[in-house]
């Protein structure tokens, strides 16, 4: 296994954390104070409920934005500000160069979700309830949620490699609404006369990022169980899709002509 | 192999991407298989108050009314197979769709229909009075709506009163259909009858375009004709008695009677039976079953 | 004969241009050439010639339309054969929120060496470049001169073989340049094969071994600089100046007014009735000496048959 992604992975963790991207640490932080405060006034019995809802959807919006606002960057900015030109000089292949930009990021989006869960946690515990067992899905919830960055990430990624950063936030949001509604493309399909559509949107649903799959926030809340299969089905899923768009924009990066 | 690198297309990772593609399939076909019951369970939790959804909806609100009104239908479909009749998220799907589209009239009709529907439904007739009143106050002009709460009040409430009042206003709506009038006045002076049942199911089916909805319609229909035929059946036997001094051991001794010109059968074919008792049933192979059928007004039972 | 350093056959480079992409324009025009183990080489040209399209060709940033090269018999398509070169692109850019000290030793890491000899190196070519007390400054904070002194250092820190340098001396002051020339003229003694481009002509002739020049994509000479002047004195150039302004004598008047003072070229057999002439009319000479065609006489000519015969193409175009 080749050392030159991980060279490139650390440095562009350097690069965000010199950026001030965690910050936005700060704001989490303060929300969560926030709701967790009103939440204590309220105590109707669903304090657990609230903050778990609302922590979990914060680190995800969070995330999902950083995902995508930074990731559109990570090879449109090293090309346009020819900061790549010294570096592909070096024995470094173009995909352990991708990989290392990708793992860079990824590692940065780790971190802060870690430092979230933190703040999670120490909400929770405010809030005054004593912690029971089912609080340990709380940890898959996340993890699936570190998933779903894994995957956004990756298609940012993908997109930076040949596109401006506003089109490819675009397309990469796009790509992850899409998936989010993923089954109710495929229903809406299922209603029309047509058996074009009706083919056309189920091929559709297996070829999108499902994020949905990985949504388990509500089901956290209430303290339900995730099944042990969708844990490490989702990950198998995870892992396929983020190679393919890997592979994918590593094609793409690999013939491509520098400014 | 260099052939192929010289045509710049890279073939190599074309063929990674098309396999990965059908592994990623295969995964998800997986996931939903076997997140079947926890997808539901989900669902179920995630739905908060309607109110709540509005306020997130960002203004998208007949878009996610849509999105909701398409997940009650798959939910209720997902719902009709063996072992599987819990229908409780059927009301709040459809409210949480009608909420954001007051005027989704589709979704208070199928609410009207499987709301109520005792088995293969959520057998909650006041929720479905309750949706469809809502419905009827939202667009004050739609005659169907007003149809729909008539049939609820005279199908599953028997209440006769309330039925006839709510036909005859309906029967007052824009575009409303003579039948609506006549059906307030049958209602009002005759109460339940398998005739008036007859009308008000035929009407259901003629409405719509739903074809869940027709289905059901068609059932009760059968139903009903399985009522009528018995009843008249019943009739026959008893006048075979007054002839006969007994009743009749088979239908097909009434046949040979000369009191009717064949053997009738059922909707779906299957002839019907007698009983010793002189009393007529269905053959019990026929899929038509006959659920607790309004009382003709001074029928004993 | 040994594998030259650099082998480059029949590089081509294709730009699509225009709204649509169609036209193309052809920027490097079968270059074929060689450079020698141990050569300092320089490749002139002037601006837009393809110097900086045929560095970018062997440095692997852009793909070549057709041809092949070769860096120390490796392809340029081999990724492995980077571990023997180093470069340092025009006008270097750099990640602006690292120091100078950590863009080398994030540079050094695409090598094998131990942390203690990393640091050591990095050090090393830090103080050889002049920037040992900027070293823990943000690049964002550097001048340009300061760029060009840490990109120098990136290209040659982990001892390359074979090293790029794509106008090396731009940015810096003559002090700067001075100890540019120093570094060249050292790596060549230690035996490294040195690549610049450069359209400053002095420093190539001073110290190239060989120059390539490039006009408008094509090669249009290879040779030592020496070759490129004609060893014969093509005249004698005279400095005077004439006394309290008196006007210029009638019969000296091809000569060009440069301040208070004039030069005169003549032809070697008329210098000394010129002198004379000077004698006469008091005239102060400053100095006399002989005229060859240099380096910049043969390339402003092949440029500017080059750019007419591009004018003359685009006229015919349009």
């Amino acid at each position: 296994m080749s050392a030159m992604p991980g060279i490139v992975a650390i440095n562009t963790f350097r690069e965000a954390v010199r950026d001030r991207v965690l910050y936005n640490l700060v704001l989490f932080a303060l929300m969560m104070i926030g709701a967790a405060i009103l939440v204590g006034q309220i105590s109707l019995g669903i304090e657990r409920l609230v903050i778990i809802n609302l922590g979990l959807s914060a680190i995800s919006i969070f995330g999902l934005l950083m995902a995508v606002f930074i990731g559109v960057g990570l090879v449109y900015k090293e090309m346009e500000k020819r900061t790549l030109y010294t570096l592909l000089a070096k024995p470094i292949r173009r995909s352990e160069f991708l990989v290392g930009k990708y793992g860079g990021l990824l590692l940065t989006l780790v971190v802060n979700t870690a430092f979230m869960t933190l703040g999670l946690v120490a909400a929770l515990y405010y809030v005054g309830r004593p912690f029971v067992s089912a609080d340990a899905w709380i940890f898959v919830a996340i993890y699936f949620i570190v998933l779903e960055f894994a995957l956004v990430t990756a298609i940012a990624l993908f997109f930076s490699c040949f596109s401006s950063p506003m089109l490819s936030a675009l397309f990469t949001l796009g790509i992850y609404v899409t998936g989010v509604f993923g089954t109710d493309i495929r229903d809406f399909g299922e209603f029309t006369k047509s058996p074009v559509l009706k083919v056309a949107t189920r091929s559709l649903y297996y070829v999108i990022p499902n994020f949905h799959n990985f949504n388990v926030i509500g089901a956290v809340a209430h303290g339900e169980a995730i099944p042990v299969s969708l844990i490490w089905q989702n990950s198998l899923y995870a892992i396929l899709y983020v190679t393919l768009v890997l592979v994918a924009a590593s094609a793409v990066f690999s013939r491509r002509n520098m400014k | 192999m260099s052939r192929l690198r010289a045509t710049g297309v890279p073939w190599a990772a074309l063929a990674a991407i098309v396999m990965l593609f059908g592994l990623i399939a295969a995964m998800q076909a997986r996931i939903d298989a076997d997140a079947r019951g926890f997808a539901v369970q989900k669902e179920e939790l995630l739905l908060s108050s309607p109110t709540a959804i509005q306020k997130l909806s960002l203004g998208y609100d007949s878009l996610l009314a849509d999105i909701y009104w398409t997940r009650a239908v798959q939910y209720y479909g997902s719902r009709l197979g063996p072992g599987k009749h819990n229908f409780d998220l059927l009301y709040p799907l459809l409210d949480v769709a009608t909420t954001l589209d007051p005027k989704l009239i589709v979704a208070y009709r199928f609410g009207a229909i499987f709301l109520s529907e005792q088995v293969l439904g959520a057998n909650r007739t006041d929720l479905a009075i309750k949706l469809v009143k809502r419905g009827i106050e939202a667009n004050p002009d739609n005659w169907r709506l007003s149809g729909d709460l008539g049939f609820l009040y005279y199908w599953r409430m028997k209440d006769y009163s309330d039925s006839a009042a709510v036909y005859l206003d309906g029967s007052k709506k824009p575009g409303a259909p003579p039948w609506m009038k006549l059906m307030a006045a049958r209602v009002a002076a005759m109460g339940g009858s398998i005739d008036t049942s007859r009308m008000i199911w035929s009407q259901v089916y003629e409405s719509t375009q739903d074809p869940r909805i027709r289905k059901m319609a068609l059932k009760e229909l059968e139903e009903l004709k399985a009522q009528d035929d018995e009843q008249h059946l019943d009739e026959l036997a008893a006048d075979y008695r007054k002839r006969f001094g007994r009743f009749p051991v088979s239908i097909e001794e009434m046949r040979k009677a000369g009191f009717l010109p064949q053997v009738p059968v059922d909707a779906e074919g299957y002839p019907y039976r007698l009983g010793a008792d002189g009393k007529s049933r269905l053959d019990p192979r026929s899929p038509i079953v006959i659920e607790a059928p309004p009382k003709p007004p001074g029928a004993s039972n | 004969m040994s594998t030259p350093a650099i082998e480059i056959v029949g590089l081509t480079k294709d730009y699509p241009v225009g709204f649509w992409r169609k036209r193309m324009r052809r920027s490097l025009d079968n270059l074929t050439l060689q450079v020698e183990d141990g050569e300092v080489f320089g490749f002139l040209g002037p601006n837009g010639a393809g110097k900086t399209t045929t560095l970018k060709l062997l440095t692997g940033l852009i793909f070549p339309t057709a041809g092949t090269a070769r860096v120390r018999g490796r392809s340029i398509d081999d990724f492995r054969m980077h571990r023997d070169i180093g470069y340092l692109p025009e006008q270097p850019y750099f990640y602006d929120y690292l120091t100078a000290r950590e863009l080398l030793d994030y540079y050094a890491r695409f090598s094998n060496y131990s942390a203690v000899e990393r640091r050591e190196r990095v050090d090393r070519f830090l103080g050889l470049v002049g920037l040992a007390s900027a070293a823990n400054v943000q690049l964002r904070k550097f001048s340009k001169g300061m760029l060009q002194r840490a990109g120098i250092a990136q290209a040659i820190l982990h001892d390359p073989p074979v090293v790029f340098l794509d106008e090396p001396m731009s940015g810096l002051d003559p002090i700067g340049r001075r100890e540019v020339r120093d570094i060249i003229l050292d790596l060549k003694r230690q035996g490294r094969t040195v690549f610049f481009s450069t359209h400053i002509l002095s420093d190539a002739e001073m110290l190239c071994d060989r120059v390539a020049v490039l006009a408008g994509g094509k090669l249009q000479g290879v040779g030592a600089p020496g070759d490129f002047v004609s060893p014969e004195v093509s005249g004698m150039e005279i400095l005077f100046e004439m006394r309290d302004g008196r006007p210029l004598p009638s019969v000296l008047t091809r000569a060009v007014s440069i301040g208070t003072r004039y030069r005169l070229e003549v032809p070697d057999a008329e210098l000394y009735c010129t002198v004379d002439r000077l004698r006469e009319c008091e005239a102060r000479i400053l100095s006399i000496a002989p005229v060859r065609p240099t380096l910049e006489d043969y390339f402003i000519r092949v440029v500017g048959q080059e750019r007419t015969a591009v004018h003359a193409l685009e006229g015919m175009a349009r």
